[in-house]
């Protein structure tokens, strides 16, 4: 028997080692440093990671504008646009995640490299999901991304609730990907293969007489998908988690978590069972109302902004599962506009809310940003331009996000999915507006103090906030490049 | 065809007044000049464009100074401009509008962000009333939310958190609508037509729609616009938010947003979907019916001036959806024309009742009374904006409501007959406020009440002059917006009657 070493391209892989190389190089450096490894270091080892990142995309990027997309490693591993675009959105979050870490870890006492290890793990990751072309590769990007996430959730070992949210978090998710993994396993069964082009070629290609393994194949994949995007009915564990897991954290789970686990729900659904689009879409026709009308109305009740911010996760899920509701190439477009605009934005507002939250991490009533817009405008400010964008208010990016889907679902015939939607919106409108109102309230207490902004953090927020704002008044180019990665989008 | 660069200008000067209000913030009173200056600026760039407007430009369907970019190709986003007769009166009353709000709002002189956020909300509404693409103009439509809706959360009185919640929510779940409306509009005339997504409004009109899907989209358009105007039953947010915002804010919301809602009737949903009007004028004619009936009862009863002056716009909102809904364009110069008048009048009324607010801080009617005798030139201005609101002959509000009503006569006779019991019930509400308010025996504070100072009689000046140029002498004002109404009607009668 001899065993065949499938080809590489390693300009496919190079993004996913590059991220993993930096968790190596940190790893044996904090072992073999005579001393504790400074922040500072870590610090620069990631953003050089994520900076290499970019780079490599935009030479993937070229690559696939001259040749077309390709797979590799036997067809598990896809480059084309789609992944490209997925990958700089994983490598901006991560760096921005990696500036607020850096400020939170010297204030809470939380030192040594594993922190920054695991946010690289856990990235590398999700970089894997967004250029599978196999459910194994899905499941073990899935895996390698949660595993890091469930030790980073607690991470905080001077919080009880952290430890709680860490054990929730690994319990449910490890269910999760159990679904996923005996979903995959039923979808072989059906068609005789994990690879996402090789099930669409047998679909395309057979008719499944009696479907019933492969629909239930599907079904589970996408309860394993809802877990990790918290779609309803399947998001009871992130409120929990959310609150209970470092702030920093938490704006990882946000962004990074949705971005690989979008791409890769586009990838099987829309290029793995495309020919079954006529099945899924009534389920995720449910699951899209659920998540935006659940999101928006919980989220009314809630005065912990670390929940309300779990809630409006939630609806935003909602709107980005409406682009992969319609099945199109603009809806996958749609999505990718979405999680591309919407990682940088999140991870800013954690970041805000990281900083609010104080040494101990623990200040996260509403109450507790009572006139923070009037002490402090530029704070303020930043978080109330970061809240409109979330809201879909004109000129923010957000708005264009869900112009985005909006336009791609109604074009697909979902009038009424599209308006179910946006009232949800205008719902959750409400709650991001309380939090405004209290950030511009007069009346607050006179001892409230001055919510220092370290550098790094502070970069971060700006960022944010310039991804919010400059693309909302200029969307056309990251527009265009969403549109041009899904005609790059292997079919 | 005129430089489309003056509309640019009109939607940039604002803006850079803006930043220069904020810029200028430390120094004393800085930030109130550069704004006020901004605005005399901005009202002379207006009344420029008002005279050069041409309505006989080849090919431009009395369009001019129009242009059209593309922004996102992919979103059919453009920055598409154009000025013609319905939106020529409403440009010129941004731009007053800003200048009597600015100079009504001189007690927060020292507030640099209310008088920045006053300026961004112009350069919203500019753009809404510039825009000649249904996804520009939703942009701009959206956009006056935020401004709006800060200027009352932070500056409003006790009760502003839940007036400006209430408003915001309200305005963003009719625009939902107005979104989703626009989209598939536009979708459905990419299917017809191919080629890119685009939104232009003269593009979308020419879709060929089933009657159904017609009425569809007319109800979408008009949720949204029926909440801005507002139209009964969608006005319930319209009183407290009025009230509980601070003068400038009261005046921007009732003087322009309003005819942000009615402009948006006439434009988007009269002009792009004209077939939907076969079923739905009898319904929104009737709404309108019952706005101005509804809205002058609840007048007589309300406790204070500003919930009256509140019903009482209402009431007027209604005549204007008359005229905009009654397929005639007699009617539809005349509700363009009470846009306008109407603008200046509760302007006007707001200014008036921020003055008594500021002597008495109370704007209910019980702790008012006899103030003629102090203050004989407060209670003259008075005269005059309320006459003009009830519309005597010889004042503006006459010539627009005359119009309204003869045009709609011509066409639906039964909704005239009853609309004009409203005009009735302006001038009971009306006339009984002010012989609560400036009639009978001063007593306590009322009695050593200040008249009207000279900086306030010369704010009311401008609004003296137009309520009665535009009474007297209304025609000139009408030949400019004539050509555009008509193109407008014909196109809706066209579609109504094949």
């Amino acid at each position: 028997m001899s065993l065949t070493i499938p080809s590489i391209h390693y300009l496919a892989l190079l993004p996913v080692l590059t991220i993993f190389g930096a968790a190596v190089v940190l790893t044996v450096l904090s072992a073999l440093a005579p001393r504790p490894l400074r922040p500072a270091a870590s610090l620069a080892v990631v953003l050089a990671a994520c900076v290499a990142v970019v780079v490599e995309a935009a030479v993937q990027w070229s690559y696939v504008a001259d040749h077309g997309a390709t797979t590799t490693v036997a067809h598990a591993v896809v480059l084309d646009g789609f992944a490209v675009v997925g990958t700089v959105a994983v490598a901006v979050a991560l760096a921005l995640s990696a500036l607020v870490v850096y400020d939170w870890g010297a204030r809470a006492s939380v030192f040594g490299a594993e922190v920054p290890v695991l946010a690289l793990a856990s990235s590398a990751g999700a970089l894997l999901m967004v250029q599978a072309n196999d459910l194994v590769v899905v499941f073990l990007g899935l895996e390698t991304l949660s595993l890091g996430l469930y030790v980073l959730a607690g991470v905080d070992r001077h919080r009880s609730g952290s430890s709680e949210a860490a054990l929730k978090y690994f319990l449910l998710g490890g269910f999760a990907s159990a679904i996923f993994i005996y979903g995959a396993a039923l979808v072989y069964g059906a068609t005789g293969s994990t690879n996402l082009s090789a099930i669409a070629y047998f679909l395309g290609t057979n008719v499944v007489l009696r479907p019933g393994l492969l629909y239930a194949g599907g079904a589970l994949l996408l309860v394993g998908f809802g877990f990790k995007v918290a779609a309803v009915p399947f998001h009871q564990w992130s409120p929990d988690v959310y609150q209970g897991s470092p702030t920093p954290v938490t704006g990882m789970m946000a962004s990074i978590v949705k971005v690989g686990a979008f791409l890769a729900l586009v990838r099987v659904l829309v290029s793995a069972l495309g020919t079954q689009l006529d099945t899924w879409r009534p389920i995720l026709y449910a699951l899209v109302i659920a998540t935006c009308v659940v999101g928006a109305v919980l989220g009314l009740a809630q005065r912990d902004v670390k929940r309300l911010l779990a809630y409006s996760s939630i609806n935003q899920a909602g709107f980005m599962l409406l682009g992969v509701w319609t099945g199109s190439a603009a809806g996958a477009a749609g999505t990718l506009f979405y999680v591309l605009t919407y990682a940088p934005v999140v991870v800013a507002t954690f970041a805000v809310v990281t900083l609010a939250g104080g040494v101990g991490d623990t200040r996260h009533s509403i109450d507790g940003y009572r006139g923070l817009a009037r002490r402090q405008p530029w704070l303020g400010g930043a978080l109330i331009v970061l809240l409109l964008s979330q809201l879909g208010a004109p000129l923010t990016v957000g708005f264009y996000a869900k112009y985005a889907v909006l336009s791609a679902t109604l074009a697909s015939g979902g009038g009424a999915l599209a308006l179910v939607a946006l009232l949800s919106a205008a719902v959750a409108a409400a709650f991001y507006l309380r939090w405004v109102m209290v950030l511009v309230a007069e009346d607050a207490e006179d001892d409230a103090e001055r919510v220092a902004v370290p550098r790094a953090t502070g970069l971060a927020i700006l960022a944010g906030v310039a991804v919010a704002l400059v693309f909302g008044v200029w969307p056309g180019p990251v527009a265009a490049w969403a549109q041009h990665a899904t005609l790059l989008f292997l079919p | 065809m005129h430089s489309s660069w003056y509309l640019a200008a009109l939607l940039v000067v604002p803006l850079l007044g803006a930043l220069g209000a904020l810029g200028a913030a430390r120094a004393r009173d800085g930030a109130y000049r550069v704004a006020v200056a901004t605005s005399v600026v901005e009202l002379a760039l207006t009344l420029v464009v008002a005279f050069l407007y041409d309505p006989r430009v080849p090919g431009a369907h009395t369009l001019d100074f129009a242009t059209r970019h593309v922004l996102a190709a992919p979103f059919g986003l453009a920055y598409d401009v154009g000025l013609d007769g319905i939106s020529l009166l409403l440009v010129v009353l941004t731009s007053l509008v800003l200048c009597l709000a600015l100079l009504g709002a001189r007690d927060r002189r020292r507030e640099p962000a209310f008088v920045a956020w006053l300026l961004v909300l112009t350069a919203c509404t500019m753009g809404s009333f510039l825009a000649q693409d249904g996804l520009e103009f939703f942009v701009f439509f959206e956009l006056t939310l935020v401004p709006s809706y800060f200027i009352v959360a932070e500056w409003g009185g006790a009760e502003r958190a839940r007036a400006a919640l209430k408003f915001f929510v309200y305005t963003f779940t009719g625009s939902a609508a107005l979104l989703v409306g626009l989209i598939y509009l536009a979708v459905a005339h990419q299917n017809q037509v191919g080629g890119p997504l685009t939104f232009a409004f003269s593009a979308l009109a020419a879709t060929t729609l089933s009657h159904g899907t017609a009425v569809w989209l007319f109800v979408a358009f008009a949720v949204a616009f029926a909440v801005k105007s507002p139209i009964w039953p969608l006005h319930t947010w319209s009183p407290l938010a009025y009230a509980e915002a601070p003068t400038g804010g009261s005046i921007e919301l009732s003087a322009l947003l309003a005819k942000l809602g009615s402009y948006g009737l006439l434009r988007v949903a009269v002009g792009l979907v004209p077939l939907a009007l076969i079923d739905v004028r009898p319904v929104v004619l009737t709404l309108a019916v019952i706005g101005i009936l509804y809205g002058s009862l609840v007048a007589c009863a309300t406790p204070d001036l500003k919930r009256l002056v509140a019903y009482s716009s209402l009431a007027q909102m209604g005549f204007i959806t008359l005229g905009v809904m009654s397929g005639s364009a007699i009617a539809t110069e005349g509700a363009l024309l009470l846009m306008f008048n109407h603008g200046v009048i509760t302007a006007g009324f707001f200014l008036l009742i921020g003055f008594v607010e500021r002597r008495r801080a109370s704007y209910q009617i019980r702790d008012l009374a006899g103030l003629q005798g102090p203050a004989p030139v407060l209670a003259a201005l008075f005269t005059v904006v309320m006459m003009a609101s009830i519309g005597l002959p010889g004042l503006s509000g006459f010539v627009s409501e005359y119009l309204i009503l003869i045009g709609t006569f011509a066409t639906h006779a039964w909704w005239a007959a009853f609309a004009t019991l409203g005009v009735l019930a302006s001038a009971a509400y009306l006339l009984w406020a002010f012989q609560r308010v400036f009639h009978g025996r001063a007593q306590g504070p009322n009695e050593h009440l200040e008249d009207a100072r000279s900086a306030e009689r010369w704010v009311m000046v401008p609004v003296v002059v137009l309520v009665v140029a535009l009474g007297v002498f209304p025609q000139p004002v009408l030949n400019r917006i004539a050509p555009s109404v008509h193109q407008l009607v014909a196109h809706e009668i066209a579609a109504v009657h094949p």
